[in-house]
């Protein structure tokens, strides 16, 4: 009876280490059901990215209490982020446990690692399309926009591997907003279109002291001409513009090339002469900017209400501000005939979990997050655009961008002009491809940037043999030697760790060996019976 | 046969346990320095002084002991751990210094450690990036230093980094950029986060002049003794505050204990 006992122990300790070192299988996949139960209370959780920014997080509570109205069964709580990245993270880890939120602000890029684990992001396809509960169904409770009305070049960014994973929420790009005053003191005119060369020669130029040490423009002891908010922007547009290699839609790795060696180069020859620095190594560039001591900062449009002398958000004090024209611009060009600017902007996705109906319920909250009321009012917290055109065409928004400049609150002139630069030029912006890996290669390619920039500041040789080496080091770093490609394609994933082969070939000898018992065992009970009768 | 054959099974699992962990380094950051006090450098390791003087973007080394640190993280498969440390004559901060989880926890205040990185600025703050470490032998937890009447002053950022208190401030109500929040303390600087998670912000004054003060939920976060006290402070509250000298575009206090009296 004992080794019965022990036999059956093993074999339980054997599938509890086969299912934990496997994790998961994944849930099954969601289906719509043919009609929401009303008559069941449902709790879901949204994970929302604010840009430190009261009034977002207003307009989130208040779009909730409103859509708790509509549907009382439905109660929503929000956990309030400022950054992507850390959402980004927490969701990594709830994967794991099974813990993931219903509703959760963020970024294709992102989304593609989530999809490493099975039918944990819901396919919106058949959500989209369904006649009751789809995109301005005849179910819902409030003015949805029908998938029409979803602006196409918006929504194509939720799409990958085949299947709309998210809905877009905000739309933005960036911009660059500039010192006119100090540029016409410099002895220069803004041109019709920004090109990086005339950004670098002013830049430039505004590095001269005078005798004392002083920069010659603000009289001040600091001036840093040029500073780039996000990095990873700044390589992707450039290599963009440059039709460069980046990287193709199936995931292959084509930044570290010739061109992104010319780029670097030319960026450290900037930062050797004090005109170039980023976010990462000194600070954000609206504060610069509004002390008087950057003349180009470039920064999402989502920024704008940072920007400038009478900004209505300020990270600096009153005496530390100084007095200027604020230009905003698109981003350099290297051809202005063809201008290329990077979408950027919050996503929403739905996760998967055992109960449909629940499902079902984040749906319909994060449709009515697509709703004129929402969209309007979020746009207008920085320079979002709506991203349907119903909102867009609302007598309200044309209305609020109608009124720029009136005061320096919910119409300031340097917000509304941000939106107004995505809006008239959304046929020039662009997005990169989304396959598991995609958000790493998009930090690499910032981290191009930010270790030639501090590199030049520490003094070191920055020429071939260092890029070689940064090459490789990025490489490693963000293990682009390792990633598998396209979200849907049957990877080449290269030989097992050893780890890993241990792990199985163990296994396997412990299966075989207990099946091998297990048949002696049966042999013997049978024998011993067959002696006994 | 039944007993070793269970033998041989029990032996295969233990190993299929044993491949299943991890392997990272283990022993990092050993001890090197066993007897140094803490006053004395060792050979190639800058005094405070020395590193005052550093330029930015240069590479320095230093010792000095932990006194506080930010909850630990991986960046991209790399452990990061923000660090407060001081000796005796001055306070150093490290940003997102190179860390195991394992040698993170080793890190608890007092620890001396030798650090090499480059000497940064962000935003007024001045710090040690891109850091690696070693632990050594000795031990050392700073006095606060009472930085009250520098406040407001230049030579306030002499202090810059230490753990320094504040006595006798004045609870005021929150305001920033001229909006009055009708309250004691904010979830981040202008109420946009939410309770447990984000960083709060309070105000206090001292002879007319009011200044911002935070507990960084990172370094304190939700759970502790001071994120709870800033909660439950009330406009008009009369405090004792310690904390690390933190700069952000000036004086930002990350504050580590709070006294009402």
């Amino acid at each position: 009876m004992k080794k019965y006992k022990m036999l059956l122990l093993l074999t339980i300790v054997s599938l509890f280490v086969l299912t934990g070192c496997h994790g998961s299988r994944g849930r099954e996949p969601f289906a719509v059901p043919d009609k929401f139960d009303t008559s069941r209370d449902y709790e879901i959780t949204f994970w929302a990215k604010n840009d430190t920014n009261k009034t977002q997080t207003d307009i989130y509570k208040k779009a909730i209490e409103d859509f708790e109205e509509l549907y009382p069964n439905i109660t929503v709580n929000i956990r309030l982020y400022t950054d992507y990245s850390v959402i980004y993270n927490d969701v990594i880890t709830n994967i794991a446990t099974d813990t993931t939120p219903n509703v959760c602000i963020t970024y294709p890029d992102h989304i593609a690692t989530y999809l490493t684990g099975a039918n944990v992001v819901i396919p919106l396809d058949n959500l989209f399309a369904d006649e009751k509960y789809g995109l301005g169904g005849s179910e819902i409770l409030f003015d949805a926009p029908v998938r029409d009305e979803l602006l196409p070049q918006f929504l194509d960014e939720c799409s990958f591997s085949g299947h709309y994973y998210a809905v877009p929420f905000m739309r933005s790009s960036e911009a660059c907003y500039i010192n006119k005053t100090y540029v016409e003191a410099l002895g220069f005119k803004l041109p019709e279109t920004l090109t990086w060369d005339y950004i670098w020669e002013v830049a430039d130029a505004a590095t001269a002291k005078d005798e004392n040490g002083n920069y010659l423009v603000n009289g001040q002891s600091v001036m840093i001409p040029f500073i780039y908010k996000s990095t990873d922007n700044m390589m992707i547009q450039m290599l963009k513009q440059k039709n460069a290699g980046y990287s193709t839609p199936e995931g292959e790795i084509l930044i570290f090339n010739d061109t992104t060696k010319e780029l670097l180069i030319n960026i450290a020859d900037h930062v050797e002469k004090g005109s170039f620095s980023t976010f990462k190594i000194s600070s954000y560039p609206a504060n610069f900017l509004n002390a008087g001591q950057c003349i180009f900062a470039i920064d999402s449009t989502a920024g704008a209400t940072w920007m400038g002398s009478h900004a209505p958000l300020l990270d600096i004090s009153e005496e530390q501000l100084v007095e200027f024209e604020t230009a905003v611009m698109k981003i350099p060009q290297f051809d202005p005939s063809n201008p290329a600017m990077i979408s950027q902007g919050p996503s929403v996705c739905v996760f998967n979990k055992e109960d449909p109906q629940e499902v079902l319920a984040s749906w319909l909250f994060t449709q009515y997050l697509l709703t004129n009321e929402v969209q309007i009012a979020y746009s207008q917290t920085e320079g979002y655009v709506p991203v349907t055109s119903k909102a867009q065409a609302s007598t309200e928004y044309q209305d609020y961008l109608s009124r720029s400049g009136e005061d320096n609150d919910l119409h300031y002139d340097v917000k509304l002009k941000a939106a107004k630069l995505l809006l008239e030029n959304q046929d020039s912006t662009f997005v990169t491809p989304v396959f598991n890996g995609s958000a790493s290669l998009r930090s690499a390619a910032g981290q191009l940037i930010e270790n030639v920039t501090k590199s030049v500041r520490r003094k070191e040789t920055v020429d071939a043999s260092y890029m070689e080496k940064l090459y490789d080091d990025v490489t490693s770093l963000y293990r682009l030697d390792q990633k598998s490609t396209s979200v849907t394609s049957k990877a080449e994933l290269g030989p097992l760790p050893k780890t890993a082969v241990i792990l199985l070939s163990a296994l396997g000898l412990a299966w075989l060996l207990i099946i091998v018992y297990v048949c002696r065992e049966a042999v013997k009970h049978r024998k011993t019976r067959h002696n006994a009768h | 046969m039944k007993k070793s054959l269970i033998l041989v099974l029990a032996l295969m699992l233990a190993l299929t346990f044993t491949a299943c962990g991890n392997d990272s380094d283990a022993g990092k950051g050993s001890d090197a320095n066993k007897g140094a006090d803490a006053d004395v450098k060792s050979e190639g390791v800058m005094t405070y002084a020395e590193y005052a003087a550093a330029a930015l973007d240069t590479e320095v080394t230093i010792e000095a002991y932990v006194q506080a640190h930010q909850s630990w993280w991986e960046k991209e498969g790399v452990g990061k751990i923000t660090v407060y440390a001081q000796d005796k004559d001055g306070g150093y901060f490290i940003y997102e210094m190179n860390c195991s989880k394992e040698d993170s926890e080793k890190l608890v205040p007092g620890t001396k450690i030798k650090v090499t990185g480059y000497k940064g600025e962000w935003a007024g703050e001045v710090e040690i990036m891109d850091a690696n470490f070693e632990i050594l032998e000795g031990s050392y937890i700073a006095e606060p230093v009472d930085v009250t009447t520098y406040l407001g002053l230049d030579d306030l950022a002499n202090y810059q980094n230490q753990f320094v208190s504040f006595k006798g401030m004045t609870v005021e109500t929150y305001e920033k950029d001229g909006v009055s929040y009708d309250c004691a303390f904010v979830y981040n600087d202008d109420n946009s986060g939410e309770p447990g998670k984000s960083d709060l912000y309070f105000n206090v004054s001292l002879n007319g002049a009011t200044y911002t003060f935070c507990v960084e939920s990172y370094l304190c976060d939700g759970t502790t003794d001071v994120y709870k006290a800033v909660e439950n402070l009330k406009v008009g509250d009369v405090v004792d505050l310690e904390g690390f000298l933190y700069w952000y575009n000036g004086a930002n206090p990350h504050i580590t204990s709070v006294t009402v009296k």
